[in-house]
């Protein structure tokens, strides 16, 4: 780890100041940026935890009827505390193991989009809305490929607003030594129509599979999307799974999810 | 609680809790990372970060001025010095000794895989070392790397050592003179089944990673390394005799506890010979802690072998022969018993346990520019076990018949049993061990837990193998005329103090197997005193006598035996002692409960007053025998010891994701003589779980130019609990081995060992029920792999 400041500001605006320095970087749970930093891949002037900041913590309905998850708010906390949108809290408590359950953040894990996090899918199959300390900002327009997000420099999520789906649930399927997702897909039921979003499986990050969200649409179940299936090109072939492997996977997860929505 | 755990609470058979644990689980033990010594400074390595290349230049001025850097080393300042020795020499097939490269400390004018270490900035906090580390000017001009073996044989394939002849380390035959009469048996056979696989590449990983402390005290002029290691005697021999010149009596190795080997801390690591050199240089303590991600790229590596197998049949399905070429990876350098692993420790395991008359094993180990390879828990036997149980297996679904008769067919009933690849395996019954499984693992049964997986549409496979290992490493003679350049024998000294209590010190060295526990064990039982009257010390080469260490399962096949024959010669001079005090002769004289008593009669005198008098002599036979109780013995054993057993795996396959669950594990060793039934199970699951992890999860994996893929937990796939199932591990099939005094086998590795083919062979069959032509997947069979298997 190279040398750093270290600020714990109390409030959102006090956070919004420290990063203003220059290089300064914005630390959630740190279950990213920790091991990043002591492996030396990142060497930020000041580190400005939001750790210590109260109104981006909790978890309410809003007067619209939304489930607001506050932006530092743990997986463990939306595990326990989002029974609203049960398919949500089933994500969060599969997240890692309970000392990243204990320590991540719905923010944190949205501000860095790893390509395949859990979270981005959730939000992005139920087009959750992003808050920041400035915007407002769709999930449709917030993922922007991998490890990119529409957030700009010293931008601080305070907020994630979901709408609860009619049914939803999220497939994951591990990646067998990191056990991050090496293919899931979070499919949502709404009134007007289905979301499906894949995490982990394209080298794009996050993606909604729209061909699927299409057929489901006209037909809830599993097998309207027997058929179906996404392109090889541009999936992640790696050393736990080829391209095609990939692809395989996001229609086994889609159909396993449609089933098992609730 | 395991079943075969009986109501004895004492001595031999008792299962006793492990006494170290409470340390181990409260954070109280001592490991080499804990020890600190005043004014120490720490090291960190500046490691290649290319396969191949050579160095063209070095400039480390700007390091040497950053904050706290006491010194900047470079291969510069090991000329001179010794390299890392081999500690095996193995001849090849026309009589030629096998191509031995140096091996620097730090790197002399090339690199030869990533994580070479380069230079060592020696400084007064680690972060000040990194931090220097990475100022330093370094100019490498990069080589064409080889990494597969096969196209490092090549004519023209870039060379890993300029120096040698080829990337061909040798080309071993055995038995070279079966050669032809292996061809004509070929010739003649009924059925021939061939099979190509890999045994993959693993990184050790134990919880512990390596740490290296060196000392030196001006005033006495001796060196000091404290050190993660299974054998701190041989370190010690080796560092100090062939790397720095420090003769053994002003250098002393500790290995205090330490967190795992599994064969990764037996090799001597450049690491060592670095600080305790830097130590001296520097007169200042110097300490190295490695991290995970140098653990993945300098800790010798195991396994990667690339084999084919023919086996050949007669019309009855009896083996008749058996032949095999394989290609090792020695990697960049030859790690200390990196040559022993796919010969002596391969070759002579191919029988199994089946009567096969004629074998024949060719080896070719290769160069490549990769981390060295060496021993990983099984060493060179799972190797053997897993192609001999694959073939087998094959063999058995080409003929059409079942694969546990055709291994009962062609089981080896009578012992002793001389083997055609060198070997005598004393005693052995591998039909009693098959029974015991068909019970434990219910196999009548699994018919309808199939039915049962295929109405949830999964995919259920039967997979049951045999293993033979050899234990107990290993009589001298004979392993000094294979190559090894050190006797195998252990040794023991056995200190009673005044008031009764013992404290063993012994050669062998725990580094998770319980040796605190079962050892005492041994004692109490001999003296008949409770077991916390005796303690055991081990790793420190200072207050213990010399001793070869600890792997190839052979604590207490001969480290026990060793101690065994030294207290042997304690209760024979207590008696003589007990016989004065009672004024009887010493062949009267009975041990029994810790009480001498005169045969015969209702004298006695307790264990404490014999051995207070030894030490307080006032009546004593002072003109007959020397005051004091402690005697040391040797042993070195006449032979290995080869436990064997039988394991089933059932899997489940996931058709449409080839994810493989193990849904059920049974294990059916004889291990002889059980000492501690419970350190036996663990033993059994730990090596399981390992197995497991090679089977299904563990892979090391470089690209084509030398770069490590699987360099971090977030891409080698460690076994995790959930991954594992409950097994049922049966060790009550005992044949006790004829020639040690304990009639003990060994059990560390044997579920390395019997596990991988248990597995693979219970995948096949699942996918094989399901209609897929699918005869072998090579490991780790990952969900990838299995699902692309069943596209065909």
């Amino acid at each position: 780890m190279y040398e750093f400041e270290f600020a714990r500001p109390a409030t959102v605006a006090d956070a919004v100041q420290a990063l203003t320095a220059e290089e300064a970087q914005a630390l959630g749970g740190g279950q990213t940026l920790i091991p990043t930093l002591k492996q030396r891949l990142a060497s930020p002037s000041v580190l400005v935890s939001l750790s210590g900041i109260a109104e981006i913590k909790g978890i309410c309905q809003t007067d619209e009827g939304l489930l607001a998850i506050g932006g530092g708010t743990t997986h463990a906390e939306v595990a326990e505390g989002a029974g609203a949108y049960p398919a949500l809290a089933a994500l969060a408590g599969q997240i890692g193991d309970p000392a990243v359950r204990n320590r991540g953040t719905i923010g944190g894990s949205l501000a860095n989009n790893d390509p395949a996090a859990c979270y981005p899918a959730a939000a992005l199959a139920s087009n959750a809305v992003i808050v920041t300390h400035a915007r407002e900002i769709a999930a449709d327009d917030y993922f922007q490929g991998m490890f990119t997000t529409a957030l700009e420099e010293g931008e601080i999520i305070t907020e994630v607003r979901f709408a609860v789906p009619e049914a939803a649930n999220y497939q994951k399927f591990l990646q067998p030594a990191s056990r991050f997702a090496m293919v899931g897909v979070f499919v949502a039921k709404y009134f007007d129509g289905v979301r499906v979003a894949v995490t982990g499986a394209s080298e794009e990050g996050v993606f909604r599979w729209r061909e699927a969200e299409a057929a489901l649409s006209a037909n809830f179940s599993p097998d309207a999307i027997a058929g179906l299936s996404v392109a090889q090109e541009g999936m992640i072939g790696d050393i736990h799974g080829t391209k095609a492997y990939r692809a395989h996977l996001v229609g086994v997860m889609t159909k396993r999810a449609v089933s098992a929505a609730r | 609680m395991p079943k075969d755990i009986d109501a004895k609470e004492s001595g031999i058979g008792a299962a006793t809790k492990r006494r170290e644990d409470i340390r181990f689980l409260t954070g109280t033990g001592n490991y080499t990372d804990d020890i600190n010594v005043n004014g120490q400074a720490y090291v960190a390595f500046l490691r290649s970060d290319v396969a191949h290349g050579r160095i063209t230049s070095i400039d480390t001025a700007a390091a040497s001025a950053m904050p706290g850097v006491l010194r900047v080393f470079t291969g510069a300042d090991f000329e001179g010095v010794g390299g890392l020795p081999c500690g095996w020499q193995v001849t090849d097939r026309h009589g030629q000794v096998m191509q031995e490269p140096g091996h620097p400390v730090l790197a002399q004018g090339k690199v030869r895989h990533v994580g070479d270490p380069i230079a060592a900035v020696v400084a007064e906090t680690a972060e000040q070392a990194r931090d220097a580390a990475e100022a330093i000017d370094l100019e490498i001009e990069e080589l064409p790397a080889v990494i597969d073996m096969k196209a490092a044989l090549q004519d023209g394939a870039p060379k890993v050592h300029d120096d040698l002849t080829s990337n061909l380390c040798y080309d071993w035959g055995f038995v070279e003179e079966n050669k032809d009469a292996v061809a004509k048996a070929f010739d003649a056979a009924a059925h021939v089944t061939t099979l190509e696989l890999v045994n993959n590449r693993l990184v050790a990983n134990p919880m512990e990673p390596r740490v290296a402390v060196g000392d030196f005290n001006r005033a006495t002029g001796e060196s000091t390394l404290y050190t993660t290691s299974q054998n701190p005697h041989v370190i010690r021999l080796l560092m100090g005799a062939f790397v720095l010149g420090i003769p053994e009596h002003k250098l002393r190795v500790v290995a205090p506890d330490v967190g795992g080997g599994f064969g990764s801390k037996i090799f001597h690591y450049a690491e060592e010979a670095f600080c305790t050199f830097a130590a001296k240089a520097l007169n200042r303590a110097v300490k190295w802690t490695s991290t995970r991600s140098e653990a993945f790229m300098s800790d010798a590596h195991g396994r990667d072998h690339v084999t084919k197998i023919e086996l050949a049949l007669d019309g009855d399905n009896n083996f008749t022969a058996l032949r095999t070429e394989t290609y090792a990876n020695m990697g960049a350098y030859l790690s200390t018993f990196a040559p022993s692993v796919p010969t002596w420790l391969h070759g002579t395991l191919m029988a199994g346990n089946y009567r096969t008359p004629l074998i024949y094993v060719n080896v070719k180990a290769v160069f490549t520019n990769t981390v060295p390879v060496d021993a990983y828990r099984g060493a060179g036997r799972p190797e053997a076990t897993f192609q001999l149980e694959r073939v087998i297996d094959k063999a058995a679904r080409e003929l059409g018949v079942d694969p546990i008769a055709l291994r009962r067919q062609n089981f080896i009933t009578e012992f002793p049993y001389a083997t055609p690849v060198a070997v005598e395996y004393d005693t052995g019954d591998y039909v009693a061990t098959m029974d015991k499984l068909e019970e434990i693992a219910d196999l009548a049964g699994f018919a309808a837990r199939r039915a049962e997986s295929e109405k949830a549409g999964k995919l259920r496979g039967l997979g049951v193998n045999c293993y033979i290992e050899a234990c107990g490493i290993a009589p001298s003679n004979l392993v000094g005329q294979l190559g090894a350049r050190a006797g195998l024998y252990e040794s023991a000294t056995v200190r009673v103090n005044a008031t009764g209590g013992i404290v063993v010190m012994t050669g062998s060295h725990s580094h998770g197997q319980g040796h605190e526990t079962s050892f005492p064990q041994v004692i109490a039982e001999m003296i008949g005193i409770p077991e916390h009257m005796v303690e055991i010390e081990h790793g420190d080469t200072a207050n213990t006598p010399m001793g070869m260490g600890t792997y190839g399962s052979r604590s207490l096949a001969v480290g026990g035996s060793a101690m065994v024959k030294a207290t042997e010669k304690i209760i024979a001079k207590a008696k003589k002692i007990a016989a004065h005090l009672m004024e009887a002769s010493d062949a009267d004289i009975e041990l029994k409960d810790g009480k001498f008593s005169v045969a015969g009669t209702d004298k006695s005198v307790a264990w404490g007053d014999v051995t207070l008098a030894a030490y307080v002599p006032h009546n004593y036979p002072l003109e007959e025998i020397e005051p004091g109780l402690e005697e040391t013995a040797f042993y070195d054993p006449s032979n290995f010891t080869y436990p064997a057993g039988a394991y089933a795996c059932e899997v489940e396959v996931d058709p449409e994701t080839g994810k493989v669950t193990i849904e059920r594990f049974a294990a059916a060793d004889d291990f002889g003589n059980i000492v501690n039934p419970m350190i036996v199970d663990g033993q059994v699951h730990g090596g399981i779980g390992q197995g497991i992890g090679q089977a299904l999860l563990e892979g090391c994996v470089y690209d084509e130019n030398g770069q490590l893929l699987s360099a971090s937990f977030m891409d080698y796939a460690m076994p995790r609990a959930d991954d594992l199932p409950f097994y049922q591990v049966d060790h009550s099939c005992q044949t006790p081995c004829t020639h040690n005094p304990l009639g003990v086998k060994g059990c560390g590795e044997a579920g390395a060992i019997g596990s991988p083919p248990a597995v693979v062979n219970a995948v096949v069959d699942a996918l094989r029920s399901g209609g897929k032509d699918v005869m072998h997947i090579d490991m780790p069979l990952t969900p990838a792999r299995v699902w692309a298997a069943m596209q065909g």
